[in-house]
């Protein structure tokens, strides 16, 4: 009986999450619209929400179609691994103080970035069996900008858990009594810039780069495979917006409504903020990336760690 | 400090694609209505004059200077000897919306009003005959008469004092 209950709140959690993924596909095409004055996708259902389920059922019904040059056995666990690691993310991730499958786990934090490292693998399994220099390019671009924008991704989170003295994603929140974003401003900027790279959304989406590279990685991609790599993207996103609202916003901390909304709307804020910065910003060259990530981003985050990690000494002694 | 500039840069572009929001260019066209320009080339149409006489007088300017020759009309007298067109065809799905029929057009008879959305199931249904092509208004101008002149001054007769002759009209009102 609790085996069951639990496989199926497993599955709601995953469909709800499937769902929240294929809305802000949706969300993202009407919000670009209106920051570059158009009015998106408006026909079907109230608002054009219809949209999103039309596009499901389109990549649903079509053919999963597999290369002959392409290899069998990844090209087609790729997209899975992706989008697995991406979901099961969530499992760490606390709705609330009392309200999450794991969010006492005292490796959360490391759990995720962990499973991030999981989606750098489906990323470029995915390019590298699909047997086509464009999505052999892809791949390899993909795998060095994770690469590089992991490691001051990780230092600057070193410096949230340096103050909260925790791993977990609930023992970080209730330490905040004060947002981090106030005591770790730098902190939060690095995450942010890394994170829009982690999980290559667009002013950092070299490795699909229309323009140059057909599609990346996914070029040889269609109907739910490539359903599944484009749900792991956003489904990335709303993770790394979720964890930017728990780890530098204050989580569900905040006056007058419950717990939850208050981390939705923080996250909502955020991921407002990555199509924002989607509609405004054009894609660096490549080695402006690397250059980012590795010149600047790297020195700043190690910077952060020593003086978070002073004034916290200093802290102490005082 | 090239590090801050960078960052004034990217707040600049931020707020410029936000203040986007509202300004919304799309027009969601067969729900909201078109504005159009009033020279707006759209279909040729056969004008009549303010008095309610149809313009044309058969002179085959248009059908002759028309690039695709889908202008076709045969000329009849009156019985006080003025020309009109017996029969006039326009061939549409040849026609390409040039307006120099329009230009040719002495009488301003022939005009692309604003019409631009029709569409048919066979080419057949694209021949226009005269019934079809000549409407009851003025058109784009709505007090020309070419019949109506004011002369030229001789002697001592000045503009407009000669027999069929009317007091000239202000050309510059007289646009479209």
């Amino acid at each position: 009986m609790r085996l069951f209950l639990m496989a199926l709140g497993m599955l709601l959690t995953t469909m709800i999450l499937l769902g929240v993924a294929g809305f802000l596909v949706f969300a993202e095409r009407r919000v670009l619209a209106f920051l570059q004055n158009r009015l998106g996708p408006n026909r079907l259902g109230p608002l054009g929400v219809g949209q999103a389920l039309a596009d499901a059922l389109k990549l649903m019904s079509k053919e999963s179609f597999v290369p002959d040059f392409a290899d069998p056995v990844l090209y087609r666990a790729a997209p899975v691994l992706v989008a697995f690691s991406a979901l099961v993310s969530f499992a760490v991730v606390p709705l609330d103080q009392h309200f999450s499958w794991a969010g006492n786990w005292n490796i959360g934090l490391l759990f995720i970035l962990a499973m991030s490292s999981l989606n750098a693998y489906g990323v470029f399994l995915g390019g590298w069996a699909s047997g086509n220099k464009f999505s052999l390019l892809g791949a390899v671009r993909a795998v060095a900008q994770l690469v590089s924008y992991e490691l001051p991704m990780g230092l600057a989170l070193l410096g949230v858990v340096l103050l909260s003295g925790s791993l977990s994603l609930n023992g970080i929140v209730v330490a905040q009594n004060l947002p981090f974003i106030v005591l770790q401003p730098l902190g939060f900027v690095i995450f942010m810039i890394a994170g829009v790279a982690e999980t290559h959304r667009l002013p950092f989406d070299l490795p699909e780069a229309e323009s140059e590279l057909v599609a990346g990685f996914n070029t040889e991609y269609g109907g739910m495979r490539f359903g599944y790599f484009f749900l792991g993207e956003y489904l990335g996103m709303t993770l790394i917006a979720v964890l930017t609202a728990l780890l530098y916003l204050g989580g569900w901390h905040g006056p007058w409504l419950p717990g939850w909304i208050w981390l939705l709307l923080k996250t909502g804020a955020v991921i407002f903020v990555f199509f924002w910065l989607r509609a405004t910003l054009p894609r660096p060259r490549y080695d402006q990336l690397m250059g980012l990530g590795w010149k600047v981003l790297l020195p700043l985050a190690l910077f952060n760690i020593m003086a978070t990690a002073l004034a916290a000494a200093l802290w102490r002694l005082a | 400090m090239k590090v801050w500039r960078n960052f004034v840069d990217l707040g600049a572009g931020l707020w410029t694609t936000l203040r986007q929001i509202g300004r919304i260019s799309t027009v969601s066209y067969p729900e909201e209505p078109l504005n159009l320009p009033p020279r707006w080339r759209g279909r040729p149409t056969l004008t009549r004059d303010p008095d309610g006489d149809e313009r044309c007088v058969a002179c085959q300017l248009c059908s002759a200077v028309c690039p695709t020759r889908c202008i076709e009309l045969q000329a009849g007298e009156r019985a006080d000897t003025r020309r009109y067109p017996l029969t006039f065809r326009i061939n549409f799905s040849r026609c390409i919306y040039c307006g120099l029929c329009e230009e040719a057009c002495p009488t301003l008879a022939i005009q692309l009003l604003d019409e631009f959305a029709f569409s048919k199931e066979h080419h057949a249904d694209f021949i226009y005959e005269k019934d079809a092509l000549l409407i009851d208004g003025t058109g784009k101008h709505p007090h020309y008469n070419f019949y109506r002149h004011s002369g030229v001054a001789l002697g001592d007769k000045d503009k407009g004092q000669g027999i069929n002759e009317k007091a000239p009209v202000n050309v510059r009102s007289n646009l479209p």
